[in-house]
C-alpha cells in the first residue's frame, strides 16, 4: 500500500473543489438549520438553481457572465419564496418533505427530454465557463501549489483548478465575515430566538414567519453560490450530480463540524472530505493490490461505500454527538417543540 | 435487558429480539455471497479500455440494457478487437497504444445484431471516431431507440376515452400499491410522531428478499412444493418466496423498532433528530442494497411476461388484476383490524393520545413495535407487487417514497384511511397525467401535487387541523 499517496490525497481533498463547495453549501444550511432551526432537506435544489441559472443564462440566452451570476442568485431567491411562503407556517417536517420533493422535481425536470434544448437533458450543460477561465492569471498547463517549509509534502493544482479554488476560498472567507456580522446583528438574534422559541418571538411582536422566509432566502442564495462554484469548477452542469444524496452529504458535513457556529461548517466540510478521501484511498488501493478479495468488494463498489459510510456517520453523529466536533449542545434545534 | 415482568410482552423476550436480528443479518450475508460472485471479474492486461453501455428507453422512460450486440474496433485497416455487449449492455475492448499517449480508433456497431425493432438513433454516427487515452481510456456512446416505444410516444398521444380508462385502471393499481406503503408510514407517524424516511427501504427490502428466495433460495428448498401443488403450478415459487419475504419483513420491522428507534426514544432523542437519523439510515441501507444487489433492474422468475386480457375497453395482464385484488383485500383487512380488533383499537388509542392510552393500561411499546412490524409487512407487500409489475431495483423504494409521501400528505398525515384515499388519488393522477405530459415527468406531477396541497389545504383531505401547526 502506498500510504504516502493516500495521505497526500486526503490532505489535498481538504482544499479541493468538493471541500469548497461543501463549505459554502454548509454555511447556507447553517443559517437555515443552525441559526433558525429550519429543516431544509433540499439544499441541493438551491445549488442546482444557482448552477442551472448560470448555465442556462450563458448558453441558452447567451448573456454576459456577470448577468448570469445574478440570474443564478435570483433563481435561488424565487425558489426560496416558492418553498417558504406556503410551508413555513406549518410544522417543521412539512418543510422537510416539501424541500426534498422540490429538489427532486428540479432534478427530474432539468434532465427530462422535453426540456433538452433548455437544460441539456441528462447530458447537462457544458462549456459555459470559458469566460471565467479567460480571466485566470494562472497558466492552465502549469501546476501551482503552496509548499509548507520543512514538510516534504506538496499539494499542487493545475492552473484552472487553482484559479477556481482561489476564488472559491475567497468567497468562503467573505461569506464567513457576512454570517458573523449577520448573526450578531439584531436580525440574527431574532433568528436564534425563533430557533429557541417561536411563540416567544411572536409574543414580542416580531413576524417570525417573515424572518423564517428571509432566513430561507439568505441560506438558499449561499447554497446557490456553492452550486455556481461547483459548476464553474467542473465546467459542466450534470442533473444527476444534484440528487438528494448531495443534500445529506452537506448535512453530514455541517453536523460533523457543529451547527450554530460561524466557521464550523467550513472545518466540517474539510474534515468530511479528508475522511472520505482517506477511506476511499485505502479501499481503492486494497482492491487494486488484491488485499481485499474480489467477492467482497470490487472497483465499482468502492464508490458505493462512501454513501453507506456517510449514512451511518450521520446516524452515529446524531445519536452520540449531535453537536458535532465544535458545536454547542445548547445551540441545537433538535429538541422537540 | 428485561423490563417489567408484569406485562405479558412476548415480543420483548431476548429470544425474539435475537431471532429478528440474526435472521435479517443472515439473509443479508447470504445475498452478499450469492450475488457477489457474479461481479468477480478482473482484467489482466494493462492496455487502456474502450468501453460503453448500450441501452434503450422503455415506455416508462427507464433505460434497459441491450445485450448481445457485436462491436468491432479498428484503426484504419488494422483490426484491434471485437466484442459482444454483456447482460448489462456494457462492452469493453482493450486498445493497445503501442507506447503512444493516445490513439484514435473507429468503433463500429454491427446493426444486424441489434434486437428486432431497436435501431440506431443516428445511423450516420456509426462507426464512431473515439480517442483512447493512456490514463482515462475511451467511451463509445451509441444512441439506440426502440421503434415500438418511440411509436407509442408518437402515435398514442390523443386523449381518447379508451386511454383515459386504461390509464385510470393502471393508476388504481399504482395507487393501491402506494396505499399499502402509505398505511405503514402513516401508522408509524400516528403512534410515534416520526416521519420515517427509511420507509422506502422497507419497500425495497421486501422485494429484494422475495427476489432472493425466488431466484436462489426457495427454488432449492421448497421447489418440490411448487411442483406438487397443481393450483399454483410451475410459477408458484414466487408465492412462497413472497410469503417468506413478508415474514422476514415483519421480523425486520420489529427489529428496527426494538434495536434502533426504541433505544432512541429511551435516550430521549428528539423527533427531529430521529427524522434525520432515518435519512442517514435510508442512505446507508439503500447503498448497501446497491452494494449487494448491484445496479441493474431484474424481474422475478415467475410471471415476468404475461399476455394482457381484454376487459371491456381496457387491457390488463392477469398479474395486474391479482395485484389489485390482493392489495384491496389486504387494505380492507388492515382497515378492519384497526376498527375491530383489540390491537387495532390499541393502535388508534396510542395514535390519538399516547399518555391516555398508557394510563388506561395499554402497553404502548408493544403497540409501537407491532405497528413497525405490520408497517414493514405492508411496505414489503407493496414492494413485491411493484416489482411484479415493473422490476426489482435497489432504489425502487426510494423512488416510490416521495409518491407515498404525496399520498399521505394529500390524505392527511397520521390517518390510515386518509393515506388510502390520498394514495389512490396520487396513483390515478400520475398515470392519467401521462396523457398530457411525457411519461418521464410523471413523478414530477405527483411531487407538484404534494407541494400544491400544502399550499391549499395543509392538513390534507381528511386530516385534522390541529396536527399541522
Amino acid at each position: 500500500m502506498d500510504w504516502g499517496s493516500i495521505f497526500e490525497g486526503a490532505i489535498r481533498a481538504a482544499f479541493d473543489l468538493d471541500a469548497v463547495v461543501f463549505a459554502i453549501a454548509a454555511i447556507g444550511l447553517n443559517i437555515h438549520f443552525g441559526y433558525t432551526g429550519l429543516l431544509n432537506f433540499g439544499q441541493v435544489g438551491f445549488m442546482a438553481a444557482g448552477a442551472y441559472g448560470v448555465g442556462i443564462a450563458t448558453t441558452y440566452f447567451g448573456w454576459n457572465p456577470w448577468v448570469a451570476l445574478v440570474v443564478g442568485i435570483l433563481a435561488a431567491v424565487v425558489l426560496a419564496l416558492i418553498l417558504g411562503l406556503p410551508t413555513l407556517r406549518l410544522r417543521a417536517d412539512y418543510l422537510a418533505i416539501v424541500t426534498i420533493a422540490t429538489s427532486e422535481i428540479l432534478r427530474l425536470s432539468f434532465r427530462s427530454v422535453s426540456l433538452r434544448e433548455f437544460s441539456g437533458g441528462s447530458n447537462g450543460i457544458n462549456g459555459f465557463a470559458n469566460a471565467f477561465y479567460a480571466w485566470s492569471p494562472f497558466d492552465p498547463q502549469v501546476q501551482y501549489g503552496i509548499r509548507i517549509p520543512g514538510i516534504d509534502l506538496s499539494i499542487k493544482f493545475f492552473g484552472n483548478r487553482a484559479w477556481i479554488l482561489l476564488i472559491g476560498w475567497i468567497v468562503v472567507v467573505a461569506l464567513l465575515i457576512f454570517v458573523r456580522l449577520a448573526v450578531s446583528s439584531p436580525w440574527g438574534r431574532v433568528l436564534k430566538a425563533i430557533r429557541e422559541d417561536e411563540d416567544a418571538v411572536r409574543a414580542l411582536g416580531k413576524n417570525a414567519y417573515w424572518f423564517k422566509v428571509q432566513s430561507l432566502i439568505v441560506g438558499g442564495v449561499i447554497g446557490a453560490i456553492g452550486g455556481m462554484v461547483l459548476s464553474i469548477g467542473t465546467q459542466t452542469v450534470q442533473p444527476d450530480v444534484y440528487s438528494t444524496s448531495l443534500t445529506f452529504f452537506v448535512w453530514t458535513a455541517l453536523i460533523l463540524g457543529g451547527v450554530g457556529r460561524t466557521w464550523s461548517p467550513v472545518i466540517g466540510a474539510m474534515i468530511f472530505w479528508v475522511l472520505l478521501s482517506f477511506t476511499e484511498g485505502v479501499l481503492r488501493q486494497g482492491v487494486e493490490n488484491n488485499y481485499l478479495p474480489d467477492w467482497l468488494i470490487d472497483g465499482v463498489q468502492v464508490g458505493q461505500v462512501r454513501f453507506i459510510m456517510v449514512g451511518l456517520g450521520l446516524c452515529a453523529l446524531l445519536i452520540f454527538r449531535p453537536q458535532g466536533i465544535f458545536g454547542d449542545r445548547n445551540e441545537m434545534a433538535l429538541e422537540d417543540r | 435487558m428485561r423490563r417489567r415482568a408484569v406485562g405479558r410482552t412476548v415480543l420483548d423476550k431476548p429470544f425474539w429480539s435475537k431471532l429478528c436480528a440474526s435472521v435479517t443479518f443472515a439473509i443479508l450475508l447470504a445475498m452478499l455471497l450469492v450475488t457477489g460472485q457474479s461481479g468477480a471479474q478482473s482484467d489482466a492486461s494493462d492496455d487502456p479500455v474502450l468501453q460503453g453501455t448500450l441501452s434503450v428507453r422503455d415506455s416508462e422512460g427507464e433505460k434497459n440494457p441491450v445485450p448481445d450486440v457485436s462491436i468491432t474496433v479498428a484503426d484504419g485497416a488494422d483490426s484491434i478487437g471485437a466484442t459482444v455487449s454483456g447482460e448489462d449492455g456494457t462492452f469493453e475492448i482493450p486498445v493497445p497504444l503501442n507506447g503512444a499517449e493516445e490513439r484514435v480508433v473507429a468503433v463500429t456497431l454491427e446493426e444486424d445484431t441489434l434486437p428486432n425493432g431497436v435501431n440506431l438513433r443516428n445511423p450516420d454516427r456509426n462507426p464512431l471516431q473515439i480517442t483512447v487515452r493512456a490514463q482515462s481510456g475511451g467511451r463509445a456512446v451509441f444512441g439506440l431507440d426502440d421503434e415500438a416505444v418511440e411509436n407509442t410516444y408518437a402515435a398514442d398521444t390523443g386523449v381518447t376515452m379508451r386511454r383515459v380508462l386504461q390509464l385510470s385502471a393502471e393508476g388504481i393499481k399504482l395507487g393501491l400499491i402506494l396505499a399499502l406503503a402509505a398505511m405503514g408510514l402513516s401508522l408509524v407517524f400516528g403512534t410515534t410522531g416520526l416521519v420515517n424516511f427509511a420507509h422506502g427501504e422497507m419497500i425495497t427490502w421486501g422485494a429484494l428478499v422475495a427476489f432472493f428466495f425466488n431466484a436462489y433460495g426457495l427454488a432449492g428448498i421448497f421447489g418440490f412444493l411448487a411442483g406438487g401443488l397443481p393450483l399454483i403450478g410451475t410459477g408458484g415459487n414466487l408465492v412462497f418466496a413472497a410469503i417468506a419475504a413478508l415474514i422476514i419483513a415483519f421480523l425486520t420491522g420489529m427489529a428496527m423498532d426494538r434495536f434502533i428507534f426504541r433505544r432512541l426514544r429511551r435516550r430521549g432523542i428528539g423527533l427531529t433528530s430521529q427524522l434525520v437519523i432515518t435519512i442517514g439510515l435510508s442512505m446507508a441501507i439503500r447503498y448497501s442494497f446497491l452494494y449487494v444487489f448491484r445496479g441493474d433492474p431484474r424481474s422475478f422468475k415467475d410471471w415476468a411476461v404475461q399476455k394482457g386480457v381484454d376487459i371491456g375497453p381496457i387491457t390488463l395482464a392477469p398479474k395486474d388484476l391479482w395485484t389489485i385484488g390482493i392489495s384491496l383485500v389486504v387494505l380492507i383487512a388492515a382497515g378492519l383490524m384497526l376498527q375491530r380488533t383489540r390491537i387495532g383499537k390499541a393502535m388508534r388509542a396510542v395514535a390519538d393520545n399516547r399518555d391516555l392510552a398508557a394510563s388506561s393500561g395499554i402497553d404502548v411499546e408493544r403497540v409501537i413495535i407491532l405497528v413497525w412490524g405490520y408497517g414493514a409487512v405492508l411496505a414489503a407487500l407493496s414492494g413485491i407487487l411493484f416489482g411484479l409489475g415493473e422490476s426489482v431495483r435497489w432504489d425502487m423504494g426510494f423512488r416510490l417514497l416521495l409518491m407515498v409521501f404525496a399520498g399521505v400528505t394529500l390524505g392527511g398525515l397520521g390517518t390510515a384511511f386518509g393515506a388510502l384515499v390520498g394514495s389512490l388519488v396520487v396513483g390515478i393522477f400520475i398515470q392519467v397525467s401521462t396523457l398530457f405530459i411525457s411519461p418521464e415527468l410523471k413523478s414530477v406531477g405527483a411531487l407538484l401535487i404534494l407541494v400544491l396541497i400544502l399550499v391549499a389545504r395543509p392538513q390534507g383531505i381528511l386530516g385534522q387541523k390541529e396536527r399541522i401547526g
